[in-house]
């Protein structure tokens, strides 16, 4: 008899699926990014991407080097603002966030290192 | 400015008694003991494991050992999240030491990052820090600082000298009296019950009218569920560093006192304890 009262509550449900009905679904789930090279790295010539906010930035390292064909032993290196490169299992929606101007977030990428 | 010193010190040397077990499947020539190690918590697995890695390097053949990499419970340890991160997450409210387990094979690719050297875990740290003062002080701090400044926080937390990395980091924690604290605080919010790694959002510490936000604040715009209401049960634990502080800190504080080296305030938000 006491059971009806428990099966109410489900407190993990409730925040997953605000994120989920707020805004017009594709609107909210995608970002837009514009890369540039620097250095020695081949410059690409769509620039701007609408990227999914789950992507991880390896995930986007790797549809770069795939897009100007290097090879997978190749380094590629992601900045934002030109200063700090975010860990690889980070997402570019929370950058987007934090680190955005102007409705996108604009990312730099090289084959060396170029900011310490 | 930070100016609690005692609150500094105890925050750097926390330590988390732990200890390491080979898992059962590794290959091993005579039977393996535990290690036991106690962990800084402010600094990075990789970093501090090597003797971990030459005491089970005895009992076993060079080609039986792959990337170690470490467990617990079946979770496998980001070595890019600072170590009290990880208990907090992962471990609290559970007997001490912390069991850990120790692998030599099947890297997990999917979970973990490789850590093939210090200088990878350096260039990770330096960052965070960038990073982080990108949004306290759009970044302009580190980036006045000299190459010689940035080498001796990487010191300092390496070699765990307090006094060394806190010469340089107190020009981080720096900011106009004006302004009331940083323009962003830099914060990270974890949970074991999402997908998603983190939640990190601009927030600043004070509101538009010059009002303090406190820790309550922040949860209850990035996560309202972690807050207890008025009239219900408590169902979360709000941890940073092993303590529960109370909701009405004052953020700015927080993000100069209980921040980890990496200049970011290290939040977990876990379920709480059913027994």
């Amino acid at each position: 008899m006491s059971e009806s009262a428990d099966s109410s509550a489900e407190p993990s449900a409730e925040t997953a699926t605000v994120e989920e009905t707020a805004g017009s679904a594709d609107e909210k789930k995608k970002i837009d990014i514009l890369l540039k090279a620097v250095g020695d790295a081949p410059i690409m010539k769509t620039k701007k991407w609408s990227v999914e906010r789950s992507r991880t930035v390896q995930a986007l390292g790797l549809f770069i080097k795939k897009f100007l064909k290097l090879e997978p032993a190749e380094q590629l290196f992601i900045y934002v603002n030109q200063s700090f490169a975010p860990s690889p299992d980070q997402e570019v929606g929370t950058l987007f966030e934090c680190f955005g101007s102007d409705g996108k977030l604009v990312l730099h990428y090289c084959k060396s290192q170029a900011w310490g | 400015m930070a100016d609690d010193k005692d609150v500094l010190r105890d925050v750097w040397f926390g330590r988390i008694p732990t200890s390491f077990t080979l898992y059962q499947d590794e290959i091993t020539e005579r039977e393996a003991d535990p290690y036991y190690l106690l962990l800084p918590r402010v600094s990075y697995l990789t970093l501090v494991t090597d003797k971990v890695k030459k005491h089970f390097q005895k009992v076993m053949k060079q080609e039986d050992m792959g990337e170690m990499w470490l467990e617990y419970e079946g979770t496998p340890l980001k070595w890019h999240y600072p170590i009290g991160l990880l208990f907090d997450l992962h471990a609290s409210n559970t007997a001490l030491p912390w069991n850990i387990t120790v692998h030599f094979k099947n890297f997990p690719e999917k979970d973990l990052l490789h850590c093939t050297s210090n200088y990878v875990i350096e260039a990770h740290f330096m960052s965070c820090i960038k990073e982080a003062d990108a949004l306290k002080h759009k970044g302009q701090v580190i980036n006045e600082m000299q190459k010689k400044d940035h080498k001796q926080l990487w010191m300092g937390l390496q070699n765990d000298k307090f006094d060394q990395f806190w010469a340089i980091n107190r020009k981080l924690m720096e900011y106009s009296v004006e302004e009331g604290g940083f323009r962003y605080i830099p914060f990270r919010i974890y949970q074991t019950t999402s997908d998603r790694p983190f939640i990190q959002k601009l927030f600043r510490p004070v509101t538009a009218e010059g009002q303090t936000h406190t820790l309550g604040d922040l949860l209850k715009e990035m996560f309202s569920a972690a807050v207890t209401p008025d009239d219900g049960e408590k169902k979360y634990q709000v941890v940073i560093h092993g303590i529960e502080p109370v909701l009405e800190t004052p953020l700015q504080w927080l993000s100069e006192h209980l921040s980890y080296p990496d200049n970011f305030l290290h939040i977990s938000v876990i379920p709480m304890p059913t027994d």
